[in-house]
């Protein structure tokens, strides 16, 4: 290392035996661009009481930090932690959870208070200023970079083979695609999955209008929902009340005499058409037409049913409309008899249930909204 | 066996120079020990992700040992009662195993589900440090951008994760997400029907939830996390305008020791507060929400707290649907929920380049801005956080309305007029108190701090002593140049009044007695 013998001024002799360790050190210091503004020890007399106080404080946070971890694994292996039915505070299982998070927190806390006042209280108190060679590289630099860029280009031909160019963008464009092209795999035609619910008799119930059940599967009779109540019913159907038709869910409810007499006068011409209530019977999906959540609150006292996500909020006497929050279209109706004493639906429901999608058949009931 | 001669210092020096001898790491590695780092508390906001992150991937871990990512049906039969006998998934099985059956299972999933929250928050939180210092300008525009990136890969990563237990509440979220994406104009339905399998929930979901949760967004994340903490270090970290602080340099102290104990120590009170409070706090109790069924759902449903302003957001939309009959809908979730979220994305991402646009300034910043400095800037970001706030609020507003007695649709109806409406008036406010503060330094710079004493000159006129900050001119004004660093306000703040006694329960001694000494002899 001939460059180094000959020093330029304050750059100090490596080979020098002479040279103090920090006298070394700071020559690595002021080759990486960095100069000591400030740099002292933290306690001016090595050993004075203060600084053994501190070591004491630190040594202790670890031991600390040492026994609790310790506790950490003693309770994990001997403490209580079987869940065996709803507990008291007395129960040594309730305070498993809790012990563990003490103890870890508070062994993790102790190491890291150690650390941290071993660096604020005991490491020596400096301040450096380091160059920061801000900005691109030197124009040598990237002079050389662009020659030895534009060589392999050269020598690849790029500019003089365009052909050869076009070609391999070509082949590996399709390339590409052939990558993503399995993941078509997850491409399924949503066919009327948004339109057909567990209702529709064609297809679940070989033509036969399907019943009305509670989710226990108990077919429904018209005398289970008393005056002013209402209850969810799905379609009986193998698997009627599962996610497997999560559109069907509907909302039967028993209206008064007045709000049913309401109910009527306001009823779109396609529910009239089709009589869809039943005496004072109504039912409603469940599915609210904002983004699908079950808007399942019933006020009695309003006559609203609310839907707890965005608060949408329908008027049961009026066809269900939306009269607050996002929503904006009804909850549509499921069409009621009564057969053999048990409720069924007549057809499924006429608009389709669930959030709105870009082509979802708009009625003209509801474009009158 | 023969015993090894000489020092552990000399065994050292022998293991480094076999190694370098392999690995030539003499030079890297005193350049890595010396590098030096600009020391302030808001400089450590981002490791508290950084921190949340690793801990994320341990917990994470752990969970993935019990955790079984199917929805096959299954009868519940484990010990937790009320739930006995009921049918559920065997994700949401699991899950509840992991509750109950594991012995430690529970804090692991509490300090997983904490540890994300604190994750999402201290990214917040840095993102606001970043804006409001500017120190997203030239040259580290491109880390900006990256965290952008990684918050919402982190935000995706926490809802999917969330996802997976496929309780009643997560599935609610889920189903809030169907419905958003069947908005989609023209591709909704097939988005739809790809993510899930066919019709919603199916019995899919779950599974593809699970190795997107597990493997492509950690893996992104950590490829992204590593280039961010890489372009911090090979650009070096900004800093404040300060006695000695340049543009060209950093003043600070050694990565070894000082700043790697200062971080591992951090590191280690990050994870024992996560740990505390996994141990001590509930979360996401996912037993008594039960599984996930189509018709149930109960009041005071909330996503976790970075997805609650989208929620908020759809909830005071109004009802507004394009139709155009019969056979075109967009569906006013589109607008709230597509629309607001990808601007969410995209404005962020693009603010360096607006801003760039107006001020015309291409130079390279190292040294921070104090917010007060760049007034615009400080009023947008106040203008966002007004915004995202009153989302978060409206995206509660059930709980609020109930908690305070107050009508939900006027919580709407507030939520709805304040969003538009409060934003605007908290920029204008935020620019007046920027200039307010300016013009306060320029003040003290020109005239001196208050003293608090006050004369009276022979005509009987009171005065305040101001202390001048530099040697006055003759009518008493200094004419000190701003800087861009804070100016002292107070005389403390100059050493008049040091500090009163140190020490908790008695006094200890320390080296600023000394200096105290010194003042009150009167210099």
């Amino acid at each position: 290392m001939s460059a180094h013998n000959e020093n330029q001024p304050g750059e100090p002799d490596l080979n020098d035996p002479k040279l103090s360790r920090f006298e070394v050190y700071r020559e690595g210091l002021r080759r990486d661009g960095i100069e000591i503004i400030h740099y002292e020890p933290r306690f001016g007399r090595p050993g004075t009481g203060a600084e053994k106080r501190m070591e004491r404080i630190v040594g202790g946070m670890f031991l600390g930090a040492g026994l609790f971890a310790t506790l950490f694994v003693a309770a994990y292996i001997f403490w209580p932690w079987e869940y065996e039915g709803a507990a008291t505070l007395s129960d040594p299982e309730t305070w498993y959870t809790p012990i563990l998070g003490i103890t870890l927190g508070l062994s993790l806390l102790l190491f890291a208070f150690g650390v941290l006042t071993w660096a604020k209280k005991l490491l020596p108190v400096e301040e450096l200023v380091q160059d920061r060679h801000d900005g691109g590289s030197a124009r040598d630099d990237r002079r050389i970079a662009e020659s030895t860029v534009d060589t392999v280009a050269d020598d690849m031909g790029l500019k003089r083979r365009p052909f050869l160019v076009k070609a391999a963008l070509l082949g590996a464009a399709p390339l590409g695609l052939a990558a993503v092209a399995p993941l078509g795999g997850l491409i399924k035609d949503p066919g009327d999955m948004l339109t057909v619910t567990g209702w529709n008799a064609e297809r679940y119930n070989d033509g036969n209008p399907v019943r009305l059940m509670l989710k226990d599967g108990a077919m429904v009779r018209p005398d289970m929902v008393s005056v002013g109540g209402q209850i969810t019913v799905f379609p009986a159907i193998e698997a009627g009340a599962s996610n497997e038709y999560p559109t069907a869910p509907a909302l039967l409810i028993h209206l008064r005499e007045q709000d049913a007499a309401t109910l009527r006068e306001n009823l779109y011409p396609m529910y009239q058409d089709v009589d869809a209530l039943w005496g004072n019977f109504v039912a409603y999906s469940k599915i609210c037409t904002h983004v699908g959540c079950p808007a399942s609150l019933y006020e009695q006292q309003s006559q609203r049913l609310l839907c707890p996500c965005h608060q949408s909020q329908f008027n049961v006497v009026d066809n269900a409309a939306p009269i607050f929050g996002p929503a904006t279209r009804h909850l549509p109706m499921l069409p009621l008899d009564v057969e053999d004493g048990y409720f069924i639906a007549t057809s499924d429901f006429l608009v389709p249930p669930g959030p709105a999608y870009w082509n979802r058949p708009s009625l003209p009931e509801e474009d009158e909204q | 066996m023969k015993r090894r001669k000489g020092t552990s210092q000399s065994m050292m020096t022998k293991a480094g120079g076999e190694l370098d001898d392999r690995f030539k790491l003499a030079g890297p590695t005193r350049v890595l020990m010396n590098k030096v780092f600009p020391d302030h508390w808001s400089f450590l906001l981002g490791e508290i992700a950084l921190f949340s992150f690793v801990l994320l991937l341990l917990t994470g871990t752990f969970l993935a040992l019990f955790f079984d990512p199917s929805m096959a049906h299954v009868t519940y039969e484990g010990s937790y009662v009320p739930l006995q006998g009921v049918g559920m998934s065997k994700a949401y099985e699991s899950t509840l195993d992991i509750s109950f059956e594991v012995r430690g299972g529970l804090i692991m999933r509490q300090m997983h589900h904490w540890a994300t929250l604190l994750f999402m928050a201290s990214i917040l939180v840095h993102m606001m440090r970043i804006f409001f210092t500017g120190a997203f300008r030239a040259p580290r525009e491109t880390n900006w951008l990256i965290g952008i990136l990684l918050f919402w890969l982190g935000f995706f990563e926490g809802f999917i994760g969330y996802s997976l237990p496929d309780d009643g509440l997560s599935g609610t979220g889920l189903r809030i997400a169907e419905g958003m994406t069947e908005s989609l104009p023209f591709l909704g339905p097939w988005v739809s029907a790809a993510l899930f399998g066919g019709q919603f929930p199916g019995d899919e979901v779950i599974a593809r939830f699970y190795i997107i949760h597990v493997f492509l967004l950690p893996l992104a994340l950590l490829a992204l996390i590593t280039i961010h903490i890489g372009l911090v270090f090979a650009q070096k970290h900004t800093q404040w305008p300060g006695p000695g602080r340049t543009e060209h340099n950093v003043v600070g102290f050694r990565m070894f020791p000082n700043y790697v104990m200062k971080q591992v120590g951090f590191m280690l009170v990050v994870w024992g507060v996560v740990a505390a409070m996994a141990g001590l706090f509930q979360i996401n109790p996912v037993w008594l929400f039960g599984p996930y069924e189509a018709s149930v759902v109960s009041s005071a449903s909330q996503p976790d707290f970075y997805v609650m302003y989208l929620d908020g957001l759809i909830r005071l939309f109004p009802a507004w649907e394009l139709r155009i009959p019969p056979y075109f809908t967009l569906p006013g979730v589109f607008w709230p929920g597509i629309v607001a979220m990808g601007l969410s994305v995209l404005l962020p991402l693009a603010y360096p380049a607006i801003e760039r646009r107006f001020t015309k300034d291409r130079a390279h910043h190292n040294l921070l801005q104090r917010p007060r400095d760049f007034p615009a800037r400080t009023g947008v970001g106040v203008m966002v956080i007004v915004f995202w706030v009153i989302g978060v609020v409206s995206g509660g507003n059930d709980v609020f309305a109930q908690a305070f007695n107050i009508s939900l649709n006027a919580m709407t109806w507030a939520g709805r007029i304040g969003i538009v409406v409060l934003p605007i008036v908290a920029y204008y406010l935020t620019y007046r108190i920027c200039l307010g503060l300016q013009q306060h330094d320029r003040e003290i710079l020109a005239h001196g701090l208050e003293t608090g004493v006050l004369m009276r000159d022979p005509e009987g006129r009171f005065y305040e002593v101001h202390q001048p900050l530099a040697e006055p001119d003759e009518h008493g004004h200094t004419d000190l140049e701003y800087s861009g660093a804070p100016v002292p306000k107070k005389m403390n703040r100059v050493g008049a009044l040091p500090p009163a006694e140190k020490g908790f329960f008695k006094s200890v001694e320390s080296s600023d007695d000394d200096r105290r000494d010194e003042l009150e002899a009167g210099r």
